[in-house]
């Protein structure tokens, strides 16, 4: 049996304000203080669209390789609900923003194309909160703008769900198009699912599961909705068209509705609103300020700065890492340098001290400065790690630190002379190792030579001091 | 000097400005003309007297201050729709009772702005649904010409309050002729600017593409100045047209020599009642002794504007009203989940006339009838707004009948909801092309009963509609003209 996984992935988008009114769109907040009368529905009141929110919509489409509808529009669909102020919500039914488009993601042992079926833009609704003697509803989140893209059923598995849930939320954290903070529901799915015998098969009959706030829920509901479906197929029952709820906790889906009890959304034009009208130059001016996708970015790095394919990949993951070491690689000139800096120090004393990129003590312009300390061999690499750990820890100019601490590389050949003579002089074992092929004993002798400097002798100096002293 | 409440509000602001009178004096004068008249007329749902009072009387420190504004100290009255700040606004519902509105609507706003008092909610159908004043759900309204009679609807209350001196000006809103046809019965001037003239920010939606706010005067001049101060872009509007509002009190006196009046063929091939047929075609010689030339025009797609006027305005109606659920405001009856609170509240809520409009809405846009009602209705409103598009390349104004007849009797069409709706068949029209028409007194049926001229313009060319309706006023009496109400009133009263 073959799986197929369409998503419809919701993404709050990164506004100012609300989608169709001036209240801040912040998440948090006292429940019902970023309310007007527009967000809560109250009578005479009337939306206006937040350009803003169709600009950040044009971009991901953009992005992801859509058709821009320069003419689209607003309709209203119509349910009602308490989280709904006007029991319709403001949607775009048939002229979305964005259609068609693309998605690479990235599997083990290959790439795939995920398709894009549309993209378009409505409002969220409010918070419902249940409580013993009754339910509140926080209109905070209400009327913020949400962004729906929809997907073709191209997904064979949770795994592929899964990936094309990351790339995605890569991009959009790299445009800067959404927070995209999971705890914070700026992005949450539908799953839509169904089995078939065969690839040739026609697809199977369709199951939604609603709302799935995390990445590893949907992963986990899509595993064990897909086997559910197999076991009934195999069992000879009919899947039913319907929506499920999935329980993260006791790790089972459970029928919502079934086709039957399906609303009939009633949608019409938004009569509120007039269509909107974009002009090619107004999308074309977006294009030009499109950030470079993760993809290319990576496979510029590897040309630009010469670091391998892999390392290039971990830092065009995230947009502000990659911002960082383009621009200390520029700074420096060594990008191999200052790429192995990223990958091995930067990385740990990141995920230690849980901090982000953007907030860190170290400048782009420090640790280019390091690195040209280390590659005049003004300082040794044991040194320069603990440059590294006071330029992350307090910040400043890595010349002083070496001053002040003394770091300076002592590549003076007399003064280390003297040093390999009384390391010789102390350890006539070691050089008798030496001599009789313990290789191991050499790398004893420059650590001694590195002890009694206090760390400061070029250590590949006193290697060809001592090699010149014992032979080889 | 005549009694402040039979003062125009032209009248009303040159007193002010002599100082013949305070806001203070004027505010006192409507509020006791209200309490001698109103128990017969009904057009008032809510009155705050000490709070009208207080509004006047910083209206006249600002006057002494030497502050202006165009309509400074000048009480009005709002339709029962209207948002204003502190207000109740129950649209003449009982699902809004206790509703206070938090804001002031756009239209409000520049009223006051102006230096307005705000003063009492006028009565009104039941959420604007209605052409007799019948479905609303507190009191009806009696037209003060005749109070066996109806004021017309919706906006019967904004009507009747200025026919009987209760109130010099007031907002109503038109979405099918409910500001025409109610002015036209109760013989003053009501009009509907073009849609998108005036912001609906704050006007309580019953079909968003129909509505429009608009004036009740007691002559042409005093809804030319409320229309100018009213009018103009809103930010809060997305479907209000920005730019400035219209010059109409300059041009208005401008005349209409050279004018080419249009009259659709359409509407005066029977179904009109002769007294009101002759009061029309009278003031159509008025004009053209004034220098205009009638042509006769044609709008060939009336005969679908009911229909079509149905489906769209309740198919709006059908979802602009699924807010009013008990939830954030006004009425809730509790039921044992948020299902049943809805069905409870808005079946005890919404009166007859609202249900059915919602439920032929909510048809209309079901799958799978959406393409042969909702999206077909479509279609004929634009061949309805091009009819006008092509008539209007013929002539400067459309002169019709406001309405088939004078005021109908209480209970003669509830029966019937068709043949009520068959008394908006002049007025639709304008509403579905977006076009601007107004109202104003051409005489009475029987010697008794006021009918209206119903004057229609190009969308935004509000002046050349005032144009003839000012020179059409100026040349004729019913300006002035009061019902015996007014008079028995008048000796008896403040």
């Amino acid at each position: 049996m073959i799986a197929s996984i369409g998503l419809e992935v919701h993404v709050q988008l990164r506004t100012n304000t609300k989608m169709f009114c001036g209240c801040p769109n912040r998440y948090g907040g006292e429940p019902n203080t970023h309310v007007c009368p527009v967000c809560l529905g109250y009578p005479g009141a009337l939306p206006v669209i937040n350009a803003e929110a169709v600009r950040l919509t044009v971009m991901t489409g953009l992005l992801l390789g859509c058709r821009i509808n320069l003419k689209n529009k607003f309709d209203r669909k119509n349910y009602f609900y308490p989280d709904q102020a006007k029991n319709y919500q403001i949607s775009q039914y048939d002229q979305p923003l964005c259609e068609g488009g693309q998605l690479e993601i990235q599997l083990k042992d290959r790439t795939k194309i995920i398709r894009i079926t549309r993209i378009h833009l409505e409002e969220d609704v409010a918070k419902n909160t249940h409580f013993g003697d009754g339910s509140g509803i926080d209109f905070n989140r209400a009327g913020t703008p949400l962004m729906e893209i929809v997907t073709e059923p191209d997904m064979d598995n949770e795994d592929e769900a899964f990936a094309f849930l990351t790339a995605l939320k890569q991009i959009l954290a790299y445009a800067d198009i959404s927070d995209c903070n999971l705890e914070q529901g700026n992005i949450r799915c539908d799953i839509n699912t169904s089995v078939r015998p065969t690839r040739e098969s026609p697809l199977g009959t369709k199951v939604e599961i609603k709302n799935m706030n995390t990445f590893r829920g949907a992963h986990r509901a899509l595993a064990h909705e897909i086997q559910r479906q197999i076991r009934e197929v195999q069992r000879g029952r009919a899947i039913p068209q319907e929506t499920r709820r999935w329980d993260d906790d006791a790790g089972v889906s459970s029928s919502m509705r079934t086709k039957e009890y399906a609303h009939d959304y009633r949608y019409f034009p938004e009569p509120d609103l007039l269509p909107v009208e974009l002009t090619q130059t107004q999308v074309d001016t977006w294009a030009a300020l499109l950030p470079e996708r993760p993809p290319e970015r990576r496979e510029r790095m590897v040309r630009d700065y010469g670091i391998p394919d892999y390392d290039a990949g971990v830092l065009a993951a995230d947009r502000a890492i990659a911002d960082y070491f383009e621009k200390a690689a520029r700074l420096s000139g060594k990008g191999k340098a200052v790429s192995n800096w990223m990958m091995s120090e930067m990385m740990r004393l990141l995920t230690a001290t849980g901090q982000e990129i953007g907030a860190v003590k170290i400048t782009p312009e420090a640790l280019a400065a390091l690195v040209a300390l280390v590659e005049a061999k003004t300082i040794n690499q044991p040194a320069a790690k603990e440059v590294f750990a006071v330029l992350f820890e307090q910040g400043g100019d890595p010349q002083q630190i070496v001053q002040d601490r003394g770091l300076v590389q002592v590549s003076d050949t007399g003064a280390i002379q003297g040093l390999v003579d009384q390391v010789l002089r102390e350890n006539e074992r070691s050089v008798q190792d030496y001599r009789s092929g313990k290789e191991a004993a050499l790398q004893f002798l420059v650590g001694q030579v590195m002890r009694i400097s206090k760390g400061k002798a070029n250590p590949q100096l006193a290697r060809e001091l001592l090699l010149k002293a014992i032979g080889s | 000097m005549a009694e402040l409440t039979q003062l125009t509000l032209h009248e009303t602001l040159d007193a002010l400005a002599r100082g013949t009178c305070s806001s203070e004096d004027v505010t006192r004068a409507y509020l006791d003309r209200i309490a001698a008249v109103d128990d017969r007329i009904g057009a008032f749902l809510h009155l705050d007297r000490d709070q009208a009072l207080a509004d006047a009387r910083a209206a006249d420190a600002r006057r002494k201050a030497g502050q202006g504004g165009r309509l400074l100290g000048v009480p009005l009255a709002m339709k029962d729709v209207l948002n204003v700040k502190g207000h109740p606004c129950t649209c003449g519902s009982q699902i809004l009772k206790g509703y206070v509105a938090p804001y002031d609507a756009t239209a409000v706003a520049r009223l006051r702005a102006e230096g307005a008092v705000i003063m009492g909610r006028l009565n009104m159908d039941e959420f604007a649904m209605g052409s007799s004043n019948e479905n609303s759900s507190y009191h009806p309204v009696r037209n003060p010409y005749d109070l066996g009679r109806v004021p017309g609807g919706s906006s019967g209350g904004s009507a009747a309050a200025v026919a009987a001196d209760e109130i010099t000006a007031s907002l109503g809103s038109d979405t099918g002729g409910s500001i025409r046809q109610p002015a036209s019965f109760c013989g003053v001037v009501g009009v509907k600017p073009s849609y998108g003239r005036v912001s609906r920010y704050g006007l309580t939606a019953f079909a968003s593409s129909l509505d429009q706010i608009g004036p009740f005067t007691k002559e042409v001049a005093d809804a030319a100045l409320l229309t100018e101060v009213m009018s103009g872009g809103d930010p809060l509007d997305s479907t209000s047209v920005p730019g400035p509002a219209p010059e109409l009190l300059a041009t208005m006196k401008q005349g209409i020599r050279g004018f080419r009046i249009g009259l659709p063929k359409e509407y005066f091939q029977g179904g009109m009642d002769a007294a009101t047929e002759a009061l029309v075609r009278a003031a159509v010689k008025q004009l053209e002794a004034l220098g205009a030339e009638p042509v006769e025009i044609s709008l060939p797609h009336t005969e679908y504007a009911i229909a079509t006027y149905y489906i769209i305005a309740t198919a709006e109606a059908s979802a602009n009203l699924a807010r009013f659920d008990g939830v954030r405001y006004g009425n809730r009856i509790a039921g044992v989940d948020p299902i049943d609170m809805y069905e409870k509240t808005r079946s005890a809520g919404f009166g007859n006339e609202v249900k059915r409009r919602i439920i032929l809405g909510t048809y209309v846009l079901s799958s799978g009838y959406y393409d042969a009602y909702y999206k077909k209705a479509q279609k004929v409103r634009a061949l309805i707004r091009r009819d006008f598009d092509e008539a209007f390349k013929t002539c400067q104004a459309i002169v019709t009948p406001a309405t088939p007849s004078a005021a109908f009797g209480f209970g003669e069409k509830t029966g019937d909801p068709l043949q009520m709706y068959l008394s908006d068949i002049f007025t639709v029209t304008t509403n579905l092309a977006g076009i601007c028409g107004m109202s104003v007194p051409c005489g009475f049926a029987g010697g008794t009963l006021p009918v209206g001229l119903q004057i229609l313009g190009p969308a935004f060319r509000e002046d050349n509609m005032f144009r003839v309706a000012h020179a059409y006023e100026q040349a004729t009496a019913w300006r002035g003209k009061r019902p015996p109400l007014a008079v028995d009133a008048g000796r008896t009263g403040a």
